[in-house]
Parts: C-alpha cells; structure tokens; sequence
C-alpha cells in the first residue's frame, strides 16, 4: 500500500501489537505525530519530559512482559531518552525508542537539534539504526522489535530522519527478519543438564541464585517446578523480586549489599551454587573472590557472554531458561525420585538463619520509621493479587526490597543495575497502562520523586492514576549513610530539608490528591485513604532522616563481612 | 599478548564503530585494524591485533559476536593461520648509501616503490616482526615516513577449524 514514512512508522508498531506508546512531539518527529493524530489502534501517552517517557516504556514492559516502545524528537528529545535506554540496558529491558533526525540533507551540519542520536546511544544499545531511505523503514521497524525481544532482551533504537517520515513508499510488514548476523542461542544442550542435575542433586548445599533474566525469559513457573522437585533453596536479587513467590517455604529472600543475612549466608555457604538469569553483579557478590567460595557453579543464562565473564562457571548452560529450567527439572525431578527428599538438613539451617536474623530496626524514636512505611503497606495489601510495586533508587528502595512481600512475577519493577533515580514515579504510570485493574504503588524516596515528579501530570491527565509514597527523610538518604559511615559524617551536599517542597501542597497543583503523615498511628489510615482513593495520590510520609539501611555489606567487603543493625549502637548514641 | 582476531561484518555503516567500541569501552589498545572487503560483496572483514590476556580475549570474543552486524568471529593463532601486513617505509637514501640500502632490502623481498634524489620509499610485505626488524634496520639511515596496512591474515589452507571459534557464516 502506498502511503508516508510516517504512516508506515504507525502501521508498523501495529502490526507488531503494540498497543501503547510513550513520548513527546518536536521538530523532527513532526511528521510521525501527524500521523498518530491521523488515526491509529496504538495509544499514546504524553509525557511531560523523554525521560519520563522512557522510563513509562519501561515500566510497560516490565509490567506486562511486552516489548516498551518511546517516541521522541532529535536532539534534546533523543539525549534526554539516553538515561532510560542505559535504564533497560542495564535490566535488559525490551525497548523499541523511535527518534526523530534532523532532514537527511542536513545530518553532519550541525543543524537545529541535531545530536548524532545513534553515535550517543552506541554502548547502551542491543543495535541501533539511522533510516535516511524511506524504503528500508519496514525492514527496520521489524528487525528492532525482533532484536529488542529475542535472546537476552535489551533496547533499541531507530532515528529516522524528517524526510523519510515525509517520503513515500510502498508499505507491507515483511513476515521474516534478515538479519544474518543476530542468531541468539535457541537450543540447550541436554548433556550439559543431564550434568548440572547431577551436581545438584547430590549438593548438599544446594542453593538457586535467580536473578532478572527469570523474569525476561517468561521462566518463573519452570523455575518453580526445579525448586519444588529439587527441594532447592531459592535466592532471588533485586531484579528477580516476585519471579519466585515470596510466600513459599523455599523463598529465601534476596542476598546483596543489603539483602538479607541468612540470603547471603546461603550463598557464602552454598556447595552448588545454580545461577539462573543472574550475573553476579558487585552489589549482590561483594568482593568477587570471596563469594560463594565453596561453591561450584552452574550457569545458566540467555547470554553466552554472561558465561564467565565475573565467576568461572563450573557447568554453563545457555540459551532460553524457559527451556533450560523445564529440562533440568524434569532431569532433577528424575534423580530426586530415587535420592528422596533432598537437602533437608541445609534447609534447616537456613530456617534457623532466618529465624536467627531477621531484618530488624528500632521502632522508638521521635519520628516515623521507614521501615515502618514499607511494614504498613505490606499489611495493607497482603494477600491481594493486583498490587504492582515500582521504585525509585537508595534507602527506601533496599527497604521496600525487605518488607514487601511480592508472590507474582512483574509485580516489583525497579532499576536495578543503572540505580536510576527518578525511575519509579514514570515507571509506575508505564505500570498503570499495562495493567489498568491493578493498583500500582510507587514506593519513592524524596530525592528521586524531585527528579522526575513532573510526570504527575501525565498520570493525571492520561487517567492513570497511581499511588506515590515517599519515603521522605529530607536527605539523599543512601548518600548520607555512605557520609555517615564511610566519611566521618561529613554531610557534603546531601540534606534536602522536609520542608521544601510542600509535597502533598505540589500533589494538589497537580490535581492529585496529596497527604502528609508523620505520626506512625496515623500512618495505616492515611495510606489506606490513598490505596482507595482511586485517584493519583502522593503520601508525603515524613520519616527519621538519620536512619540507616541494615544489614548492609560495605562495598568490596565479603558476605561474612555483613553489618547488622545493632540496637546497643542505637543506645550509645 | 598479542591477539589477532578476525571479525566478519555485514558491509554496513557504524558496522566498525560498534566493533571497535567493544574495546575501547575496556580500555584495550587496538594495535593495528585492517578493514577491507571479501569475496561476498556485502561482508566485509575486520583484522584487529589487540594485546590483551586471553581470559579478556574470550570475553570480547562474545561480546563482538552479540553485535548485530557480525556474522564470524574468528582468532587468527600464529601457525595455524596466513598472516600479513605491508609498510611503505621512506628512507633517506643519498647516492653513496643506496647500495647497502639495497643489500638490505634484498635480504627482506623489500621492493623500490619509488626513488628520489635523496629517498627512496621500500615496499615491505611480512609479518608485523619482519616489518618491525626492517624498521630497525633501516632507521640509521634515516626513517622519514612510515606507514603500515595493519595486518591481514586468513586461516591456512591445511588448517583443521578449531569448533569454539567457529561460527557459521550463513
């Protein structure tokens, strides 16, 4: 059919089932704008900022396991796209970004919002491509969601230049990708399962590292059956949260830098460690050498360069975990058969860890406890199937990553690798668009909210309405503890102060509804109030601006090493 | 150590920027970098000498082949491949030093390209050693300009395809 670049751009998404897009209209993404207003099946979602908008594309796509798709113009709009495309690099986000590029006559000249959108993006994208011929723009527009969503998942990026939006071409959605070069792993080789189910079954210190690769490889039920029949331990990191339900007896919560101590312990002690869409990022390892030092390692991953790069891995497994992880329970399930009831002495004693060192804090104290927010939501939406969490980055994060209690996958969307502050508000809202019943909660901190609360606006105005709690303690409160405890409390540049801005004043501006809470028997009641408002809500929970996040491992340090909240350090204060 | 890697490429722009970035992105010097075409008009190969250890070697080795556009990534091992390189090398060359000047050249199959009154410009083909000990040798006299292709290299003939390495070219 013959029609404009623009259109094609449209019929594109569509034939690839996408059903929302994020972003914000400029000079050079003109054309494509027209042809939303035009008329098309894929709904859009203005953003007040790209940022905002990339990070609602994630949020999608977290949420909803579909590929998030960002629209943005040249220059600003595509630079301002850069932090959420490292973002979903980072969490290996599927992510499909459509820049506008300045006229195909003009690149290289310095034009008006000419930024080199491909060279910028260059180390944070699965593949980019700068479309200066109208007719490659279906082939395109193909190979970019093809690439965003097979093998390990990422994002890309396409800048089309103002005049391929305006030319003409006759448009068809080729059925098949021609891209030579990009064959991810499809395959698992059996007799690597047929010996990673033979060193599991007889570890005795069996322990499952899951990590977001779960997630992105839809394997969280093949990942349950190899627990159940392995009778297998599961540690999941921040980024796996919900791939395994928290509720289960095998669920042992996340290990890292403040993950749990009986997590970490698990890892420090394993003899078999199965790391499973996990990369043994430094914030959940500590110091390299020192984690799990017993332990021989089966790796399995969609990524061969996973393989090796930071832990040798013992027996490497790649290609899709969803059939990797279905192969090597039926495999353990078949051993576990005739071995009988697996490791059930280590699994006391990770029982007794956990009941040994629980997460703890002091509730005393003239303020409102952080914790005691996280404590509060948890209660008030236990049991219930349609809470979906986002984030922002810091304190309140590791809190929220200890006391909610997420039992389904996609329900705890954050940023993991980059620690992208300002992530959680607009992620929230890419939350709510995918999945309209649910009652989306982002769980922010004061500093994070103040970079990105603009998108407020959007969530209101696009009848997407979230709940906001910030943890508000006045500080960069991450910051200050690595001040507090690493620089001789030197507080260079970190306090905020409480009172500026007014947030539920700034809520209200917005047309949200806003609350402020500070005393603790008010707090239930208030976030209860904001749960069912059905409207977008920002609680301001005005919090203890000196407390600190534990356990913690100091960076570098190795997991024996961990750092316990101690209530006699409290008192000698 | 030195490495030779051999890196097949769909002929498309950026095609060298996303391969070279790889490197440069962990501080790894590429020593030389050969770009040139094949005998398919729409791949292009990339020889790139890079001095790294080989435990970093293997890593980069996947992360070049997750890049899209490659299609092969191969290790060039001395011994088991063909490999070379060419400099032109301008010496300062006046009329009483022209026959030791040649006397060398002949022990390296170094060829006159050109010939001035003072200079003449040799044409050496070899290993990057042999070019280096004509360097050497020659530098006495006087080295004006050099310039080096980067080496090339194929895997020889008799060779046995090593599997690990070894990903097929559709």
């Amino acid at each position: 059919m013959r029609m404009l670049g623009s259109d094609a751009i449209l019929r594109s998404l569509e034939a690839e089932g996408v059903e929302v897009a994020f972003g914000i209209p400029g000079g050079a993404i003109l054309p494509t704008y027209d042809a939303i207003a035009r008329g098309t099946t894929v709904r859009h979602v203005l953003a007040r900022h790209e940022q905002g908008a990339g990070h609602m594309a994630e949020g999608y796509a977290r949420a909803s396991g579909k590929v998030g798709v960002a629209l943005a113009t040249s220059g600003p709009g595509a630079t301002n796209l850069v932090t959420p495309i490292a973002d979903a690099w980072m969490d290996s986000t599927p992510l499909v970004c459509i820049t506008g590029q300045v006229r195909s006559s003009l690149i290289g000249t310095d034009a008006f919002q000419e930024t080199d959108a491909t060279g910028i993006t260059l180390p944070i994208v699965k593949h980019s491509w700068l479309v200066q011929d109208v007719g490659e723009l279906p082939g395109v527009m193909k190979a970019a969601f093809h690439v965003a969503r097979t093998g390990r998942s990422g994002p890309v990026l396409v800048d089309v230049a103002k005049d391929v939006q305006e030319a003409e071409l006759d448009f068809s959605y080729p059925d098949a990708v021609d891209l030579p070069g990009w064959r991810p792993p499809a395959k698992v080789h059996m007799r690597q399962i047929a010996a990673a189910a033979d060193l599991v079954a007889r570890a005795e210190r069996p322990v499952l590292y899951v990590g977001g690769g779960v997630l992105n490889g839809d394997a969280c039920d093949e990942l349950r059956e190899v627990a159940e029949v392995g009778r297998l331990p599961v540690v999941s990191t921040l980024m796996a949260k919900g791939a395994f339900p928290e509720t289960h007896p095998l669920s042992y919560g996340p290990p890292g830098m403040h993950g749990s101590k009986w997590a970490n312990w698990a890892l420090n002690k394993a003899d078999v460690l199965v790391a499973v869409g996990a990369r043994f990022d430094d914030r959940v390892t500590g110091k390299l050498s020192a984690f799990a030092p017993d332990a021989k390692v089966i790796h399995l991953d969609a990524d061969p360069a996973e393989i090796g790069k930071l832990r040798r891995a013992d027996i490497p497994v790649v290609g899709p975990l969803k059939v990797a992880l279905a192969a090597l329970a039926s495999e353990v399930g078949r051993l576990r058969a005739s071995d009988g009831a697996g490791p059930v002495a280590w699994l006391a004693q990770l029982d007794a860890w956990r009941e040994q060192f629980p997460y703890r804090y002091d509730p005393e104290g003239d303020y409102l406890k952080p914790q005691a927010v996280l404590e509060s939501l948890r209660d008030l939406t236990a049991g219930r199937d349609d809470v979906v969490w986002t984030t922002g980055v810091g304190q309140h994060q590791m809190w929220a990553m200890q006391y909610l209690v997420c039992d389904r996958p996609r329900t705890f969307i954050t940023s993991g690798g980059l620690g992208t502050m300002g992530y959680g508000l607009p992620a929230a809202v890419g939350a709510k668009a995918a999945r309209p019943d649910a009652t989306v909660v982002c769980v922010d901190g004061d500093g994070c909210f103040q970079m990105t609360c603009q998108e407020l606006a959007t969530s209101v105005l696009e009848g997407l309405p979230i709940v906001v709690v910030i943890v508000n303690n006045g500080w960069l409160g991450m910051v200050r503890q690595w001040q507090e405890l690493f620089y001789d409390e030197r507080f260079s540049q970190t306090h905020l102060t409480h009172q500026v801005p007014d947030y539920a004043q700034l809520a209200e501006a917005y047309g949200c509804a806003g609350f402020t809470v500070s005393d603790a028997d008010e707090l239930d009641d208030v976030l209860e109030q904001a749960l069912a408002c059905g409207r977008t809500a920002v609680v301001d929970a005005r919090c203890d601006p000196e407390e600190k996040c534990f356990p913690m491992i100091p960076a570098g340090a190795a997991a024996t090493e961990i750092v316990e909240f101690s209530q006699e350090a409290v008192e000698a204060r | 150590m030195i490495k030779t890697l051999a890196i097949l490429v769909e002929n498309r722009p950026g095609a060298l920027a996303r391969v070279s970035n790889v490197f440069a992105r962990r501080g790894f010097n590429i020593e030389s970098l050969a770009v040139g075409p094949t005998e398919r008009p729409d791949v292009s190969r990339i020889t790139l000498r890079v001095d790294c250890a080989d435990a970093s070697l293997e890593q980069i080795e996947k992360q070049v082949h997750k890049l899209v556009n490659v299609l092969r990534v191969t290790e060039l091992e001395p011994g088991a491949a063909v490999q070379r390189e060419l400099a032109l090398v301008k010496v300062t060359a006046p009329p009483d030093r022209r026959p030791e000047l040649m006397a060398l050249a002949d022990v390296f199959g170094a060829r006159v390209a050109d010939l001035g009154a003072d200079a003449v410009v040799f044409e050496v083909v070899g290993t990057p050693d042999v070019l280096e000990s004509f360097e050497e040798l020659v530098r006495p006299h006087g080295i004006k300009e050099l310039a080096r292709t980067g080496q090339i290299g194929l895997p020889r003939a008799s060779a046995r395809r090593k599997a690990r390495r070894q990903h097929v070219l559709r």
